[in-house]
């Protein structure tokens, strides 16, 4: 039926969000908003050990204080639970062991948080201390004991070893050789909103458990509650309150809103949580410290003729998502510039502090930052300009990268030009004073990731629709407004479809009862998969409705357009009969005007182990530049402006599209320069700055100009085009502004956050005649498994590793050094 | 034992409260849990991060280091008293018209240390807005579109015609 219209009528547009007037109003109910009658309060108590055995826990002086209802410990808990169907290491209570400074080990749940509170110093725990691991480093260097019973090999969460095509062969070939270290140190979400959650149960014989909680991922929640309360999920609800700001920090399921459902099962009465700015902190799975080493071969012109990539992350206490972070590490490098030949190692190590796991970015940020300034490097080298470097040897659209993603549309040229333009680099680079300097990076990031989490064959996101008589339309879907704008995405898209405007489409999200699932606000996948869902909901309300309106205006079918909230003669359009009584003529003929539909990525066309992570429906491009002043006294850097170009494919809604750059450009910025998970440096690992002062964030003080460009090459694979833009432009900014600091001052900081200390010290190496250099000097020795050989598209591959039967390889076994296995 | 409950009488939002509370409550927590007002938020309880802002007497100040007893007989205004009669301030509707609340959970405290700024300084420029909201911190926007909502709220305040520039909800050409 022909009746989308050839132009887009609210799509696009700068729309108001649809929750815009109750944020301002201080009216939106966020998890800590939520209280009900008889409700107690829980506190957890948490580890003061970083490694130890739980010899034993007395909790009986707590639980006999006036006010206390409920006690309860590990062993109330004992099925494991985690994010990954891999990695299902975590109890909502220390069982028997704690990995962390923070790590939960009891619970109380009492009249008041005063109480709750006192009762904690009530509970003795007896600890075995172990040998605790501060860093990855020393996690690689000593197997015993084993933080986890279970690794790739000792204290080695994970290993992967991934070859695509002869790298060295590759690198022979090349003019010049160039290898890098570098670092990039953890830093965390410091969503303004404390984890908050509110547990309600309805006794038995009917029980039923109905938690609220600030989280990005409901459905996850969901099935984490059902499997450690052994509980039908049938008898439980999760209701995903807007988050208070998530950037990735609440999308695992915590221990704490399983506890306090345990609490409110116990007690029979509404049990909440409200997390302190530390315990947040120790909530964490941010971004992980990760240590990279490259190595890359490229000719005269900069064209690449292999590159090999090593990373070792460091993990934290648990799994969290931090196997898929470790395969982030090393699967984008390849869809920016073309790379004939590709190597990845990737570990991560298991050590005694916070789990680390997805920040905005989730594992690219750091690898993008040694690569943009690798590449800054050997254009120097080169003697080429970085910009026309880069611009030569673009990914071509519509292509297969050597590790075998499908890229569809590719901007980075664009957006190149327009920050190049904008910023006037030509005039500028290498060209500004003594203290200043401009510095450029590009990047790429996914639109969801290709495939689901635990392994199924249902659809990523899920979208029901319900036309009501009076021309309204409600739309329910499991996605979860995180501030990002995913409730205003719905009623945009429907809106668009159904000729309406978005102010008459009620939006249900993120609730496990009314809702059908969507994965959660992660991976950048919220726009495009609920996007898709939505459209295929509407069209076939559409269906449903055009008939009966052709039938009243006695025109055929494909005449019939939907707009202005009319249905009518698309080429009379006065001819025609308001929304709303289309729908009643459709009711009347069919019954209740509702529908449904849903999205699941294409296939991939990787078929090896480990090609789960990195394929995506769309990849979004970003380029930027930044301008320094380096005081060379202090080491002092600021950042005055940031220029950013950022190919979203088409924007749904412009000005969220600008806000989602501009919070990206401010996160990176944060990164680049002061945000980092610091612990003090001894065997305590005890973080060293869990507060908002201490954690340095940038204010209205740090905070550079920014001037966003939009680039929009709608690709085939996006809702109207729409690819993301919430994560990606984070991740040029860290080398740009390292790549900017080189240009103003000629030393090279290989590490972030580039802090003064690390800045000031390279001066005085490069006044002593040293290396103007800050970062790491080694990559240590690790016994990577075997290496899953995969041949690129061009040389005859057909996405399958060599030897590999079935979808499954025969390299890439686990190795385990574990003398007890 | 808990303490016996205090009671204080207040201006709030311009009409005049009382409320009884465990006299160790900080405004904050008497706002929340005893007035049943959560438009103000927290985000460290310790006063680092500004997200609790509420203005005392006309002046911002952080609800989580004010004790409700101080409050006795003041001026307390908060998120919920912004709006008069169904009309939003022209601060809310520039801050929803601009997107400069995403989460939208540091907003009450930005509106309300914008909107002191305001009754002082009519016209205030770029840095004097930095100064200004240097207290508090937002996570998702990046502050830019929240100086551009001030600055359109205070010429629209000030009777002027104004209307966003075309890059700030488009980007630049």
């Amino acid at each position: 039926m022909g009746t989308r219209k050839p132009t887009l009528r609210v799509v696009g547009k700068p729309h108001r969000r649809v929750d815009a007037t109750a944020k301002v109003m201080g009216t939106t109910k966020f998890a800590d908003d939520v209280a009900l009658p008889r409700m107690l309060y829980a506190k957890l108590l948490r580890s003061p050990h970083p490694h130890a055995r739980i010899v034993s826990i007395d909790t009986t002086r707590a639980a006999a204080l006036p006010g206390v209802h409920a006690v309860l410990t590990g062993k109330d808990l004992p099925i494991p639970f985690g994010i990954l169907p891999v990695s299902q290491d975590e109890h909502a209570l220390a069982l028997d062991k704690v990995r962390f400074v923070g790590d939960p080990v009891a619970a109380v749940a009492a009249t008041g948080e005063e109480v709750a509170t006192h009762a904690l110093e009530l509970i003795r725990v007896e600890y075995e201390p172990l040998r605790a691991f501060p860093d990855a480093l020393d996690a690689v260097e000593h197997a015993e004991p084993q933080i986890h019973d279970y690794a790739d090999a000792g204290n080695i969460h994970k290993l992967i070893d991934l070859e695509f095509g002869d790298v060295d062969a590759g690198i022979a070939e090349a003019d010049v050789v160039r290898e890098d270290l570098f670092f990039f140190e953890g830093n965390t979400h410091l969503p303004m909103e404390q984890h908050a959650a509110v547990a309600d149960w309805s006794p038995s014989p009917d029980g039923k458990l109905t938690l609220w909680s600030s989280t990005q991922t409901p459905h996850y929640v969901h099935r984490a509650l059902a499997k450690v309360l052994e509980l039908g999920p049938a008898r439980i609800r999760v209701i995903a309150c807007p988050n208070g700001g998530a950037f990735g920090g609440k999308s695992d399921p915590f221990g704490h809103e399983i506890v306090v459902a345990k609490l409110a099962m116990m007690t029979g009465r509404p049990v909440k949580i409200t997390l302190t700015r530390e315990e947040v902190f120790y909530c964490h799975r941010g971004r992980h410290p990760t240590l990279m080493w490259v190595k890359t071969g490229v000719k005269k012109d900069g064209a690449i003729t292999g590159m090999h990539f090593k990373s070792l992350l460091d993990g934290g206490g648990y799994g969290s998502y931090g196997v898929a972070s470790t395969y982030y590490t090393g699967a984008l490098q390849t869809v920016t510039y073309h790379v004939p030949r590709y190597r990845f190692q990737g570990a991560r190590a298991f050590t005694n502090k916070p789990p680390c796991g997805p920040k905005r970015g989730h594992g690219t940020p750091q690898p993008r930052f040694a690569l943009e300034v690798h590449i800054d490097k050997l254009a120097e080298q080169l003697h080429l300009d970085p910009a026309e470097l880069r611009l030569k040897h673009l990914v071509p659209a519509h292509s297969l990268t050597a590790n075998w993603l499908r890229i569809g549309t590719m901007g980075l040229g664009a957006c190149i030009e327009k920050v190049v333009r904008g910023s006037g680099w030509r005039e500028k680079f290498k060209r500004l004073p003594a203290g200043k300097g401009i510095g450029l990076a590009c990047s790429s990031y996914i639109t969801g990731a290709g495939l689901p989490i635990y392994w199924n064959a249902m659809p990523h996101s899920g979208v029901q629709l319900k036309c009501d008589r009076g021309g309204g339309v409600t739309v329910f879907c499991g996605s979860t407004e995180i501030g990002q704008g995913s409730d205003s995405i719905l009623a945009t898209i429907v809106a668009e479809v159904l000729g309406l405007e978005p102010r008459d489409i009620a939006v249900v999200t993120g609730d496990t009862d009314l809702t059908p699932v969507d994965l959660g606000s992660y991976s950048s996948r919220v726009t495009l998969m609920t996007g898709h869902a939505a459209i295929q909901a509407a069209e076939r309300a559409r269906d449903m409705i055009a008939p009966h309106a052709a039938r009243k205006l006695e025109l055929p079918l494909e005449r019939i357009g939907f707009a202005e909230s009319r249905v009518f003669d698309v080429e009379r359009p006065e001819r025609g009969l308001s929304f709303a009584a289309a729908v009643q003529l459709a009711e009347a003929a069919e019954g209740t005007i509702g529908t449904v539909g849903s999205y699941t990525p294409p296939p991939s066309p990787g078929k090896y182990r480990g090609a789960g992570v990195g394929p995506s429906p769309a990849y979004s491009y970003s380029a930027c530049v930044a301008e320094v002043d380096v005081d060379a006294a202090t080491g002092i850097v600021r950042v005055p402006r940031v220029w950013i170009a950022h190919d979203v494919g088409r924007a749904i809604n412009a000005a969220s599209v600008i806000g989602q750059i501009e919070g990206s450009v401010y996160m990176g910025l944060g990164e680049a320069l002061m945000e980092e998970m610091a612990y003090r440096g001894n065997r305590n690992v005890v973080h060293k700055i869990p507060s908002l002062l201490e954690y340095k964030s940038p204010t209205t003080l740090e905070m550079c100009d920014v001037v966003t460009y939009l680039v929009e090459d709608p690709d085939p694979n996006g809702p109207f085009g729409a690819k993301e833009c919430g994560q990606g432009p984070l991740l040029p900014v860290p080398p740009a502004v390292a790549n900017a600091v080189y240009d103003a001052v000629g030393v090279r900081i290989d590490e972030v956050p580039i802090t003064p200390e690390k800045v000031f010290k390279a001066l005085r190496r490069k006044e002593k005649g040293e290396a103007p250099r800050f970062g790491p000097t080694a990559f240590p020795d690790i016994a990577w498994p075997e290496p899953t050989r995969v041949p690129p598209p061009w040389e005859g591959g057909d996405g399958k590793a060599v030897g590999q039967r079935d979808g499954r390889t025969v390299g890439q076994k686990p190795v385990s050094v574990d003398p007890r296995r | 034992m808990p303490d016996a409950k205090a009671k204080i009488a207040l201006e709030l939002n311009g009409e005049p409260v009382e409320v009884a509370f465990a006299p160790h409550k900080t405004l904050l927590e008497v706002l929340r849990e005893d007035l049943g007002l959560t438009g103000t938020k927290h985000g460290c309880e310790l006063g680092e991060c500004g997200t609790c802002t509420v203005l005392l007497d006309g002046a911002p100040v952080l609800s989580c280091l004010v004790l409700g007893l101080a409050c006795a007989g003041r001026r307390v205004k908060t998120v919920e008293g912004m709006a008069e009669r169904g009309q939003l301030h022209p601060l809310q509707e520039a801050f929803a018209e601009l997107g400069a609340a995403q989460c939208g959970y540091c907003t009450p405290a930005f509106l309300l240390t914008a909107e002191a700024l305001l009754l002082e300084n009519p016209r205030p420029a770029r840095d004097q807005i930095k100064q200004a909201l240097a207290g508090n911190l937002c996570r998702c926007t990046g502050y830019i579109k929240i100086y551009q909502a001030v600055e359109l709220a205070a010429a629209r305040l000030r009777g002027e015609p104004a209307e966003p520039a075309r890059e700030t909800l488009y980007g630049h050409p």
